[in-house]
This record gives structure tokens, C-alpha cells and sequence, in this order.
């Protein structure tokens, strides 16, 4: 590695030693690193640095590194997976800070996520959802030939960007009312669209929402920012088409 | 020497599976209800399993170390799933697939195994398509397909470049529905550490609740570890952060064979490493390769002068190119298998025809896609991949660069092999048990379909098929006669044991109390196996490892810290601590079967052993065997090499050509 690469940067991270203790930022300056490492492999140097000191290293989820597990989180700067569009926490490069740069670094900040230690937070309230009705109920072994139902390409790959979402929670991160309606209509959309998701739509809809009110998630108010901060770039379309099934699963009651 | 039986059913290759399934002892459903199943892991072998042994009637415990069973590391697959729909029209068969996977592990494939894979592949496809997967489709509303490497035909099923993703997601609504049901306990952030044996048989294990720091019993009738690979003992690898080997290495230390370890799949297209400061390395899809160029400068003057960044890949015109996989495979070109394309990779590099700064890059080129198709087309199959590509290296690989004599040349990627996959792992029978009475080992975590190296778009399709189809009927067998036990007790005996040796091992790491990290050591670790133990190994190189691996393990033993305390909230140096104990004993695994195996085979190259052109040789005389390496009782105490003999009925072994 070229020695004219080395930036600094000073981390200023929430430390928070359990869920029921008092948290603090605690500044950490001159962290030393490039601009083609990532976000996450900085805080790694750090966490080494700590280690060697005999500190406890910093808390945070991650696991693929690749975008895609949805592990990560991390309110960076004020932005859920910091400054970059369409990108998580672990695709987010050092080259878009600044030399010297102070950098904020809090974990997801909901109700319905509490913090577990430092940046890691609890977000069973997402699987508890999913448990509720994200799914077709249907018995591993009876299907019928995969090609038994033809489904237009509009609807199948519509389906499927709803299905992108990787269910990290920054949309209720960035949400002012905590809601978690990107996400629940993300998945209320994919089988909607979906021949082999319409038989359950009806009950699916209504128990996913009813789960997601019990679970203490706030309302929608359209401000949009859970569809400008999602790494997915998941639309809020799908929460209108969510409302939509809604009303209409409503109406049948 | 301890006996070794694979249990392969009577019969024709073709009919293996289906006599089985007609003879095999079922469990009826009000039993069912009384027998309980661990599955440990919940990626797409664990949460498929899972879910369908709920289904069935049994209750199942699943666990997993994310915080959620989604998280799992399966997701990450990229390129697609292999199916022999023949939907293509193509010349695609249940024969086929099994011919070009058995082809593909380089005869090294159990083949009653491979067999059996095939012929469940299609129902798997049926399966996720009615769990409301949303697959690629054509026009008419049909599913789409494509190819990957190591065959003619387009048999791979996709959703764009996340098809793991969407195929995980599938067994995780299936899995939730059960949870939802009652039918599985799912305890999540949880990592088993040991299992408990009670009359010879797995029964239980013991898990850490990584939130609380405290260890936890759990009993059951079977075990099933859906654990993963071992790719992190190389430090870099395209593997999660959070992937390891200890619950398979747990299974080892209880007498479950490890079989095939020196069979490490290196994938041909990760995007090159980039500092000392990396922690992992990204993957881009096969899929890549339908329309990707791999080529390095024909020119030596060329990749010297890319080396030192005066000139760009895209100053370099086509007939100075070296598409090298074209030149040496005409046949199968840049869709050669993973382990051939590696290691061409590999060889043009040794010669100074690497095009980055490190000269460990070659190039894969879109401009012919971009003109033949545009830009428009090529993105919609790729378009996910080059964002990521983007967002790592500052480089949009579709965005057009120079033109030279009438020809639009756009930015290639570099790329560079990574360590990928492992084909070896626990020794399992034809029924997915290890050599533990009642342990079951299903996905990555086991040996048994791949032979020596892996085709794309199959992991998934083993995943599955293990999870879905197979294993669900083969655990019946065992249980049938477990019935009559009762439900275990965690308060007997052997439970207060092995959670004792679980807790003195985590005092043994804690109290080392010397002066090096974790990731030092296991940076080491890594380092010494991809330089040793990697694309190309010797029995020099292979025996340096193992002295290395000697000191290391002291070192390890003597020199390291971790900070905290024992029972302390996630105390996450220490989960680390415990994994890299692990991948050293995998380590010696890995370089100890190298060692013994005189042969090159798939993804075990031994340099001594190849042809004239560089291809790898094998020697089926001496070595058509697999591979099972039985513990002795100390991690270093060599362990007892046991030899299961392969027999090939239905397909004629020969020497494997992607040439003609």
C-alpha cells in the first residue's frame, strides 16, 4: 500500500455496554486507513488497535461484506449505511469521506429495535412480521411443474424488485415516525404480484400489518425518506399497493 | 482400522433412489410429533431441512449465529441453480446433469450421490416456483435460463445476480410458517460449540447464546449440522465474515470423519485483493462468463506497462489481446469449469502477464457483449454486478472507454481466483449421516456430491435437494427405531460434561493472556495456506505448511489475547478466538490430505502431477478412493487416513477435456 494513500479519519461511536445501560459517543481520532478500504475494515483497524490496547473492540453487526445479508446497519452521518445511494454499510468506501473527516457513527435509533451492545441492535420484530404472513402455505413435495403457470415478465420481474429487499431495517432507521411499512409492503408486493401469493393475499395482508402495529412501528406520512435511504432501492409504489390490498382485504371483512 | 460403510442401495445407478425410498422405514405421523430434531444452521441446506421435517410432523430446534435465519450465507449466491428441466430444448437430461457433475468433480463424486442430485434437481425448481420465488422468465411467462460452466446446455434457473437470495428467502417464508405454526423453535445469535453423545449416539448439544455469553443445553433424537464450509481457514475468501468450521470441527473431535479437505474450489472471478487491510473478497457471478472475456495482453511489453499504470486496458486493441480460456478450450472457452479457469488464470500471471500493480489481475472484458447486444441488454443481466464492481473499485465496467480502429472498447474488470468453496467437509453415507450414529451433516458442511471440485449454480442446487428432498426421508430411517426413546433430559451426565469442556476451553483462550490479536494470527494463518496449501501445491510446499502450521498452533497456544472476560455479553474476540482454534486443526486437515493425495484432481493440484499443456493428472489406480481422516484424540496427533473405495457403474472414467 502507497504511503500517499493513508487517510485519517476520527470516529466519534456510540458506545452502549448493554441494553439497559447508559450510552455514550466516544471519540476516537486519528484512525488510520485508505480510501479503497472499506467503512467496515476501517472500524476493523480500530477495533485492532483497541484489542492491542486492552480495550474492548466496538460492537457492530456485518457478516457478508457483499451487500446482500442485510446484517449490517449503522447510522453514519445521519444517514442509514452512511452518504452513498443504492449502497450498505459494507459497500461504502473510505474514498467518500474526507481526509481528517470527523465521522458520527449510531446505531439504528427505533423503539422496535433496542440496542443489544454498542452499534448492535435487536431486529427480531422484522422476523416476528415475516412469521405472521410472509409466506405461501404450501407443503415441500406437491408442486406442480414449475412452467404450469406462465407469469408475465412485467409482473415476475416486478415481483422480484420488491423481493431485492434485504430486510436491514433502514427504512424505519431513517423513517421520523419509526414505521416499517417499506418493508412489510415489500413483501406483501412480491406475492401479490405473484399467481402462487394471490390465494393468501387477503389474510396475509391483514396479519402482517396487524403484526407490525402490535410490534410498536409507527404509521407512513409519505415523507419518503425510507425509499431515498434503502440500499435496495425498494419503492414506496409498494406501499401504495400495500394500502391498496389493504383496503380491499378490508372491505371483505 | 475403523470400518467405513457408504450404505449405497442395491440396483442400476438410476434406480438407487427410487428402490430406497420403496424400502425405507418411515415414522408415523403421532410418532413423529414425539421426536425432535436439531438443525444447526439455517442457510439454504439448514433452513430447508428445517422447515420440511416441521412440515412433516417432527419438531425441529433450528439454530443460527445471525440475528435472524435470513441472514445465513447462502443469500450471497449470485448466478443461479442447476435443474435438468430440459425447458431449453437443449439435449438436457437427469443423465446429463449427472454426467457433467460427475465430469466436473473430476471422477472424484460418490456416484449413487451425484445420481440422486440430479434426478431430485427438477422438483426443487417446482418447489420454489410455488413458494412464490420470483425466477427470471421470458416474454411469454415462462422460466428463463442460462449457462454456467462445465456444461453445453442452459440449465441454470436465476433472479438476477441474487439468486441465493431469493432462494434462501423461499426457505426462510417456509421456515417462518413453521415457527409461526409451533412446529420449530428457532433460537437465533446462538452457535453451537459441542455435542453431547449419550449411548453412542448424537443427542444434543450444547450452544453459546452469544447475546448473554452463557452456554445452553439442547436435546433432541438427530442432529443435523447445515453449518457451512470451510473457506475462512484462508482468511480471505469470499465467504461471510461471520462463516467457520467449528461445528463440523466439533463433529470431527466426536468421531465424525473429515473427508476430502484438501478439495478447496478457488473461483475464478473475485474481484482482485487490494491492501493489507482487507477483510474479505468479493465475488463476481459465473453468470460473468456467458458474456464475459477473460483475456491478459499477448504482449509481455503490454502487461508491463499496465503494471505500472501507464497505460489502461481498454489502449490495448483486440488482436493484441490473449483471450486465453478461447485459446486453450475452444470447446467450452470462457465457460471452462471453475478449477481449469483458476488456474489458467494463474499460470498466465506466473509468466508477468498480470494487469494490475500487483500482477495478480487478468481482465474480463465486456466490449464484445456491449457491441453485439448494447449496453441496455447487458445491464439488465449484469447490471447489479457492475454496480458492486463500481462501488468496490471506482471503475464502471460498462462504461465505454477508447475506440481503436472503428472498435468501442469499454472499461474491463480485473479480476483474480479467490477462495471460494469447500467440496470436502464431514463423510456422510448415502442417507447424509456421518459416521456418528445420529449425526447428519447436509449442504457445504458435507462431502458428498461435488467430488473435487464443483460446478456453478450447484451449491444451491445441493443445498436444496439435501434440505428439501433427500435428508427428509433419510432421517426417518434412523428415527423410526428412536421412537421408542423418550425425550432426553439435558440434566443428565453426559450434558453436565461437555458443558464443563465447553467452559474450560473458553478459559483455556481467555487465560492464554499474551500479546497477539486474533485476526493476527488467523491473517497468518491465512497467508501461510494460500501460499502453501493453495492454487498450486508441491509435497515441499505442502510440508513447510504443516511445520508452519506446528509453530502457529504454538504460537496461538501461548501468544494470544483476548480482552473481557469469559460470561460477558458478547464478548466477540473471544467467538473469534474460538473459530480460529478450529481453522488451525482444519489447516493441518487440508495440508495433511494434500500431502497424502499423489494426484491432481479438480481442485487439488499438486505441480508434480500434470500433463505436458499443464492439466491436472490424476491417478485413478492409486487414488480413486475418498479420502477420511479419522481424530485420534488430540487436535495434534495424526489422524487415522481411512479409505472409502469409489465404484463407478454408470460412467466410464476418463481423462476429463474441455478442449474438443
Amino acid at each position: 500500500m502507497a504511503l500517499d494513500n493513508i487517510m485519517k479519519v476520527n470516529l466519534k461511536v456510540w458506545r452502549q455496554a448493554g441494553p439497559k445501560e447508559k450510552g455514550e459517543f466516544v471519540t476516537y481520532n486519528d484512525v488510520e486507513t485508505t480510501p479503497d478500504t472499506s467503512f467496515l475494515e476501517t472500524l476493523d483497524i480500530l477495533n485492532e488497535t483497541l484489542v492491542e490496547k486492552g480495550e474492548e473492540p466496538i460492537v457492530f453487526d456485518h457478516d457478508c461484506r457483499e451487500g446482500i445479508c442485510g446484517m449490517c446497519s449503522l447510522f453514519i452521518n445521519g444517514h442509514p449505511h452512511g452518504p452513498a445511494t443504492g449502497a450498505t454499510t459494507c459497500q461504502l468506501y473510505m474514498r467518500r469521506f474526507k481526509d481528517g473527516e470527523t465521522i458520527t457513527v449510531e446505531p439504528w435509533r427505533s423503539a422496535a429495535f433496542p440496542v443489544i451492545k454498542d452499534l448492535m441492535v435487536n431486529r427480531n420484530a422484522f422476523d416476528q412480521i415475516q412469521q405472521a404472513g410472509g409466506y405461501v402455505s404450501f407443503n415441500c413435495g406437491g408442486a406442480q411443474d414449475a412452467n404450469a403457470i406462465p407469469i408475465s415478465k412485467l409482473d415476475a420481474d416486478e415481483a422480484m424488485d420488491s423481493a431485492t429487499c434485504i430486510g436491514c431495517g433502514a427504512c424505519v432507521a431513517a423513517c421520523k415516525n419509526g414505521s416499517a411499512m417499506l418493508f412489510v409492503s415489500a413483501k406483501v408486493s412480491q406475492f401479490a404480484l405473484l399467481p402462487q401469493g394471490r390465494v393468501e393475499a387477503v389474510q396475509r395482508v391483514k396479519a402482517m400489518v396487524a403484526k407490525m402495529d402490535e410490534l410498536g412501528f409507527g404509521n407512513c406520512t409519505n415523507t419518503r425518506a425510507c425509499e431515498a435511504e434503502c440500499p435496495k432501492k425498494i419503492s414506496i409504489s409498494n406501499i401504495a399497493r400495500m394500502n391498496r390490498e389493504f383496503l380491499c382485504a378490508k372491505f371483505k371483512d | 482400522m475403523a470400518e467405513i460403510n457408504s450404505r449405497i442401495p442395491e440396483g442400476p445407478v438410476a434406480e438407487k433412489w427410487t428402490n430406497y425410498k420403496a424400502h425405507q422405514k418411515l415414522v408415523n405421523p403421532a410418532n413423529k410429533r414425539k421426536l425432535d430434531v436439531i438443525v444447526v444452521g439455517t442457510g439454504l441446506a439448514g433452513a430447508s431441512a428445517a422447515s420440511t421435517l416441521a412440515e412433516m410432523g417432527f419438531h425441529v430446534l433450528n439454530f443460527c449465529i445471525q440475528d435472524s435465519p435470513r441472514r445465513a450465507h447462502s443469500i450471497a449466491a449470485q448466478g443461479g441453480i442447476n435443474a435438468a428441466k430440459n425447458y431449453q430444448n437443449d439435449g438436457d437430461s437427469v443423465y446429463r446433469l449427472f454426467y457433467d457433475t460427475v465430469k466436473g468433480g473430476d471422477y472424484r463424486a460418490r456416484e449413487a450421490n451425484v445420481y440422486r442430485l440430479a434426478e431430485v434437481s427438477a422438483n426443487i425448481i417446482d418447489q420454489c416456483v410455488a413458494q412464490g420465488v420470483p425466477f427470471a422468465r421470458d416474454y411469454g411467462g415462462l422460466l428463463a435460463n442460462r449457462s454456467f460452466g462445465g456444461a453445453q446446455v442452459s440449465r441454470t434457473f436465476y433472479a438476477k445476480g441474487q439468486t441465493g437470495q431469493q432462494l434462501l428467502l423461499g426457505a426462510y417464508s417456509s421456515l417462518n410458517r413453521q415457527i409461526k405454526a409451533g412446529k420449530v423453535d428457532s433460537y437465533n445469535r446462538y452457535e453451537m460449540h459441542d455435542i453431547v453423545m449419550v449411548d453412542g449416539r448424537a443427542r444434543g448439544i450444547i450452544a453459546k447464546n452469544l447475546v448473554t455469553g452463557k452456554f445452553e443445553r439442547f436435546s433432541a433424537h438427530a442432529v443435523v449440522l447445515a453449518t457451512g464450509g470451510y473457506g475462512n481457514t484462508y482468511f480471505l475468501s469470499t465467504n461471510a465474515m461471520g462463516c467457520n468450521c467449528s461445528a463440523a470441527i466439533a463433529a470431527y473431535r466426536k468421531g465424525a470423519y473429515m473427508a476430502n479437505p484438501s478439495y478447496v474450489q478457488i473461483h475464478p472471478t473475485c474481484i482482485p485483493v487490494h491492501g493489507d487491510k482487507q477483510s474479505k473478497l468479493t465475488l463476481m457471478s459465473e453468470s460473468l462468463r456467458n458474456d464475459g472475456r477473460i483475456w491478459v495482453p499477448k504482449d509481455i511489453e503490454d502487461a508491463k506497462k499496465l503494471q505500472r499504470g501507464e497505460i489502461k486496458g481498454s489502449d490495448i486493441p483486440e488482436e493484441k489481446r490473449d483471450y486465453y480460456l478461447e485459446r486453450r478450450y475452444p470447446a467450452f472457452g470462457n465457460l471452462v469449469p471453475r478449477d481449469v479457469a483458476s488456474r489458467a488464470a494463474k499460470e498466465r500471471c506466473d509468466h508477468g502477464f498480470g494487469v494490475n500493480n500487483t500482477g495478480l489481475a487478468v481482465f474480463l472484458d465486456f466490449s464484445e457483449a456491449i457491441n453485439r447486444l448494447g449496453i441496455d441488454v447487458v445491464r439488465q443481466r449484469y447490471g447489479n454486478l457492475f454496480d458492486m464492481y463500481e462501488e468496490i473499485t471506482d471503475v464502471n465496467p460498462g462504461e465505454f472507454a477508447n475506440e481503436i480502429n472503428g472498435v468501442k472498447y469499454y472499461n474491463p474488470m480485473m479480476i483474480f481466483p479467490a477462495i471460494h468453496y469447500t467440496m470436502g467437509g464431514l463423510w456422510v453415507d448415502y442417507e447424509l449421516q456421518t459416521s456418528v450414529p445420529g449425526l447428519f451433516a447436509i449442504g457445504e458442511c458435507n462431502f458428498s456430491d461435488h467430488g473435487a471440485n464443483r460446478l456453478g449454480a450447484s451449491a444451491l442446487m445441493q443445498g436444496l435437494a439435501d434440505g428439501y428432498f433427500v435428508l427428509p426421508y433419510t432421517i426417518q430411517n434412523y428415527l423410526s427405531d428412536q421412537k421408542i426413546w423418550p425425550k432426553v433430559s439435558t440434566d443428565v451426565k453426559e450434558f453436565d460434561e461437555v458443558e464443563k469442556s465447553c467452559k474450560a476451553d473458553m478459559d483455556k483462550l481467555m487465560n492464554i493472556k499474551g500479546k497477539r490479536s486474533v485476526d493476527s494470527i488467523h491473517k497468518e494463518l491465512g497467508h501461510i495456506m494460500w501460499e502453501y496449501v493453495g492454487m498450486g501445491r508441491t509435497k515441499e510446499s505442502l510440508e513447510t505448511a504443516l511445520k508452519k502450521l506446528k509453530d502457529l498452533r504454538k504460537e496461538f497456544e501461548t501468544n494470544l489475547f483476548v480482552p473481557g472476560t469469559v460470561e460477558e455479553p458478547m464478548n466477540i474476540e473471544l467467538d473469534k478466538a474460538f473459530h480460529l482454534r478450529d481453522f488451525i486443526t482444519m489447516g493441518e486437515l487440508i495440508a495433511r490430505d494434500a500431502l497424502s493425495r499423489n494426484e491432481s484432481c479438480g481442485g487439488h493440484f499438486r505441480e508434480e502431477y500434470q500433463t505436458e499443456e499443464g492439466e491436472a493428472k490424476r491417478d485413478d489406480e492409486n487414488y480413486f478412493y475418498v479420502g477420511c481422516w479419522n481424530y485420534q484424540g488430540d487436535d495434534t496427533k495424526e489422524p487415522e487416513l481411512i479409505k472409502e473405495p469409489l465404484t463407478y457403474e454408470a460412467i466410464k472414467v476418463q481423462t476429463r477435456n474441455y478442449k474438443s
